[in-house]
């Protein structure tokens, strides 16, 4: 196990070291940059930005501008923000709250919502029950976010008024626990949707594998009554490739949601990321691409230690 | 000179040589910006309709399509962070929306009649008012002048602006509130940039170790009638009453910036009250007719001092010739643009000045959309068709690309519009559109485009001094400093606007530019097409609310803003 763990590590910084210096690469060398916003701020001459463009230390080589940000990213500086300049660390933890939040409220209901209608559908196989649940999984997932997100405020905020049209809370309100459940209600529901979709989807083909597997039709003949086979024997085995599917989920649950947040006003990581993204805000940017790299990392390590755990037919080394 | 000060009951008023806007609304004095809001407006009646508070009450919430999020004004920062500033800072003075200044930090506007400014416009001479504290409790003063301008000049300060700043010298402080300077020459566009420059405190600032960034931008102290509360980032804004405000007001014990990215949100968040006033673009055109309909709403076109334009790289061997710009501006069908596309909201203009600018010349010949005519003058001018129907003068083929910001499908509209229009004089034009961050970089700053559909502001504030956008020194693809992209050159134009920014005979410079107008509207380095009208959207409770075309954001009078009961 440690030889693993070690083995991992040194992979994970191997790989976290690529992944900054294509992104930093990539977003440098795309079109345009932090400049641009202000070619059309009245009274401020090109001389002006080219000053402020050697004040954020554009005007250097591309390799000295990474080996700066790297030096001081591996001491714990992870730069400011061209925009407010405030610190990124700082930066993303006054957004990481509003995701967490929203995530974490949308994963819960996919995941009970999913695996519900997943297990359904693999006991009743072909039955009314699956195929209207897979048609409605396949809808889901078509559906655009932003479209469903703007119907959803539409027919509840807008028409019956039971919901509000987006925002974490009322602006200068009490800030009572129930108005931030009643903020989250429509965002929430919208982002489980999809997830609804993938975790039903997932949890029906895993249920199928196992429930036709020879110890199930051992316990069966034991007889067992078909919902302890089903919840103790089936459940518990085919949850094994949702471990995984977690692990996977782990960098969405932090990276936000960049449709929802932005329908829904709710001040996330998924928001900040466009926002940064849209003025150029390469600190930020990078921030957010590190940040994210280190979660899949970790994601993918803990899924595979977890697998380990549940199953001892896995062997880590 | 006038004080501010309260009376008996605690309500605000000023002394009768310098009225409130509302006691001038009451006097009908406001004739002037009625006729520029229209006559179905109704804000004498919306202004009248109920009287102020005694004391802050309530909370308005301005929703904002983009998010302000640089709080030290004299640092570079974008239009966006101007709603904030006009309500936590003060500057010396304010332009009202006739273009007029009204004292803010100063008891009275320094002109050559009071011997506030020399008649050679080079000494100065400022008196400021003496009640004035910032939020901290700190007085305000003749030091706070000082150190702003010497912050400005500082070149190790990445300052938002430094045009005018940079003239001034030698600046003594005689008293708290008295101060002067000598400008290096005169610079007449200089009290239409001290009306945009909000002052920061000295106290404050000089402990700083880092001018560029400063604690203060977290925690900002001012002179406005509101002070800072909270940030919550990618969200909103709170500031709060200043409860000894040196001017009128506030009448709001809360006033929240709201930041909403997309504008179809923006809008439905008004609809459904979440928000009491839409500020910066407003509601979208295609949202118009609906909410004009909307309960408790008052909903109007607003005018603004942004003119969209073709701009036309004079650069290129394409719009070297004078004859293509002129043709292709007579081959251009501007009413259906504003009437199809923009819903009939902006008015067609000829003019790089909005209709409010004190120097606007209303007399330029009047846009024809002739094809015929267009046609006419690329025959005469030698541009024969090809056998693809696209002109060619000596090798060169009327053909350009047109360029905007992706993802504006309400221009992308219009420029398959006027790609029509062309293709039927022989012009062909291919659209580029590229996402903003790439549009207005290098590609528009240095001249890379060939043709742009673009909205610009060329004023300073109310000042129609545009030396960064036609003056042939301020071309950036020929090493200039401004923003000339289309890389215009002309002599004329250059004297005018010489003459127009060192002259301080106000006379003399609304002949400058009106001349200058003139050479533009003949030599169109911009083909002009429509001001821009923004659909402003306030809760009709909300009193007070007077759109500015003078400054960047309506909330410029927050302060003056009440609920009526």
């Amino acid at each position: 196990m440690a030889n693993f763990l070690i083995s991992r590590l040194v992979q994970s910084l191997i790989l976290f070291v690529l992944v900054s210096m294509i992104g930093f690469a990539v977003l440098h060398l795309a079109p345009g940059g932090p400049l641009s916003r202000f070619a059309l701020v009245p009274g401020l001459s090109q001389a002006d930005i080219a000053r402020i463009g050697h004040e954020m230390g554009l005007d250097r080589p591309l390799p000295v501008q990474y080996w700066e940000w790297l030096s001081r990213l591996l001491v714990g500086d992870w730069g400011q923000s061209f925009r407010d300049s405030q610190p990124v660390l700082a930066v993303i933890g006054s957004r990481l709250p509003a995701t967490l939040e929203l995530m974490i409220a949308a994963i819960l209901i996919a995941i009970v919502t999913g695996i519900a209608i997943g297990i359904m559908g693999a006991v009743r196989r072909y039955s009314i029950f699956d195929m209207l649940a897979t048609v409605g999984a396949m809808i889901a997932l078509s559906i655009p976010t932003f479209w469903f997100g703007l119907v959803t405020i539409y027919i509840f905020a807008v028409k019956l008024q039971w919901l509000p049209a987006g925002n974490r809370a009322t602006i200068g309100g009490s800030g009572a626990l129930l108005d931030y459940l009643h903020h989250l209600i429509a965002p929430a529901l919208v982002l489980a949707l999809v997830e609804v979709a993938v975790w039903s989807r997932y949890m029906r083909s895993s249920m199928l594998d196992v429930i036709n597997q020879d110890y199930i039709r051992t316990a069966r003949a034991k007889g067992l009554p078909e919902r302890t086979v089903l919840l103790r024997h089936a459940f518990r085995n085919a949850l094994l490739p949702m471990i995984t599917l977690a692990g996977l989920e782990l960098p969405n649950l932090l990276g936000g949601a960049l449709v929802a947040e932005t329908v829904f006003t709710w001040p996330g990581m998924g928001r900040l990321f466009l926002d940064s993204l849209g003025y150029r805000d390469y600190p930020v940017v990078m921030g957010i691409l590190m940040f994210s790299a280190m979660l899949v990392l970790l994601g993918n390590l803990l899924a595979d230690l977890l697998c380990a755990v549940a199953d001892p037919r896995i062997r880590l080394t | 000179m006038t004080e501010h000060s309260k009376d008996k009951t605690g309500l605000r008023g000023t002394s009768i040589l310098n009225p409130s806007r509302r006691q001038l609304l009451a006097l009908g004095a406001s004739a002037g910006i009625l006729t520029w809001l229209g006559p179905q407006r109704g804000w004498v009646d919306l202004a009248n309709a109920a009287t102020p508070p005694t004391k802050p009450t309530g909370q308005v919430i301005v929703g904002l399509s983009q998010e302000p999020t640089v709080f030290h004004p004299l640092l570079v920062h974008i239009e966006v962070d101007e709603a904030v500033y006009f309500n936590l800072f003060s500057a010396l003075w304010r332009v009202d929306p006739k273009g007029a200044f009204q004292p803010d930090l100063v008891a009275e506007i320094p002109t050559v009649e009071n011997g506030g400014i020399s008649t050679d416009g080079l000494n100065w001479h400022l008196k400021l008012k003496d009640n004035v504290k910032w939020h901290d409790g700190t007085p305000f003063t003749a030091d706070d002048v000082k150190f702003n301008i010497e912050l400005i000049q500082n070149p190790k300060f990445i300052a938002g602006r430094r045009a005018g700043h940079e003239l001034v010298r030698d600046i003594k402080v005689l008293s708290p509130t008295e101060l002067t300077w000598r400008m290096e020459k005169a610079y007449a566009p200089y009290p239409a940039i001290l009306s945009w420059t909000f002052l920061v405190p000295k106290h404050v600032l000089e402990k700083e170790t880092d001018i560029n960034k400063p604690a203060f931008t977290t925690s900002p102290v001012g002179t406005g009638p509101f002070k800072w509360v909270e940030r919550v980032p990618g969200d909103h804004i709170t500031l709060a009453a200043h409860d000894g405000y040196h001017g009128e007001g506030p009448y709001v014990e809360t006033l929240f910036v709201k930041y909403i990215p997309d504008l179809t949100v923006l809008y439905t968040q008004f609809q459904t009250g979440d928000i009491d006033y839409i500020g910066l673009q407003g509601i979208t055109p295609d949202h118009y007719d609906e909410a004009k309909g909307l309960a408790d709403r008052t909903v109007m076109p607003v005018p603004q001092p942004f003119i969209e334009n073709i701009a036309v790289n004079t650069g290129l061997s394409v719009f070297k010739d004078k004859a293509v710009r002129e043709a292709l501006y007579y081959g251009m069908d501007k009413k259906s643009i504003i009437e199809q596309i923009y819903y009939g909201l902006p008015s067609e203009t000829e003019s790089f000045l909005p209709k409010q600018s004190w120097a606007y010349n209303p007399d330029l010949p009047k846009h024809q959309f002739d094809p015929e005519k267009a046609k006419k003058i690329l025959d005469d001018a030698g541009w024969a068709p090809g056998s693809d129907g696209v002109r060619v003068k000596q090798g060169v083929r009327l053909e350009f690309i047109n360029s905007t910001t992706a993802g504006n499908h309400v221009r992308e509209q219009a420029q398959q519009l006027l790609q029509q229009n062309w293709a039927d004089i022989g012009a062909k034009m291919n659209i580029n559109n590229l996402p903003p961050a790439v549009m207005w970089g290098d590609y528009w700053m240095q001249s890379k485009f060939e043709s742009a559909m673009v909205g610009i502001g060329f004023m300073i504030g109310p000042d129609p001094d545009a030396t960064d956008f036609f003056s042939s020194r301020s071309i950036g693809a020929k090493g200039g400093s401004g923003q000339n992209t289309t890389q215009f050159q002309n002599v004329d134009v250059d004297g005018f606007l010489a003459e127009g920014a060192k002259t301080v005979d106000l006379d003399k410079r609304k002949i400058a530019y009106k001349k200058m107008q003139e050479v533009t509207r003949t030599e169109l380095p911009y083909l002009p097409i429509f001001q821009y009208a923004m659909v402003s959207g306030v809760k009709s409770k909300l009193q007070g609310f007077t759109p500015n075309v003078n400054v960047q954001e309506n909330c410029w009078n927050a302060n003056t803003w009440y609920w009526a009961s």
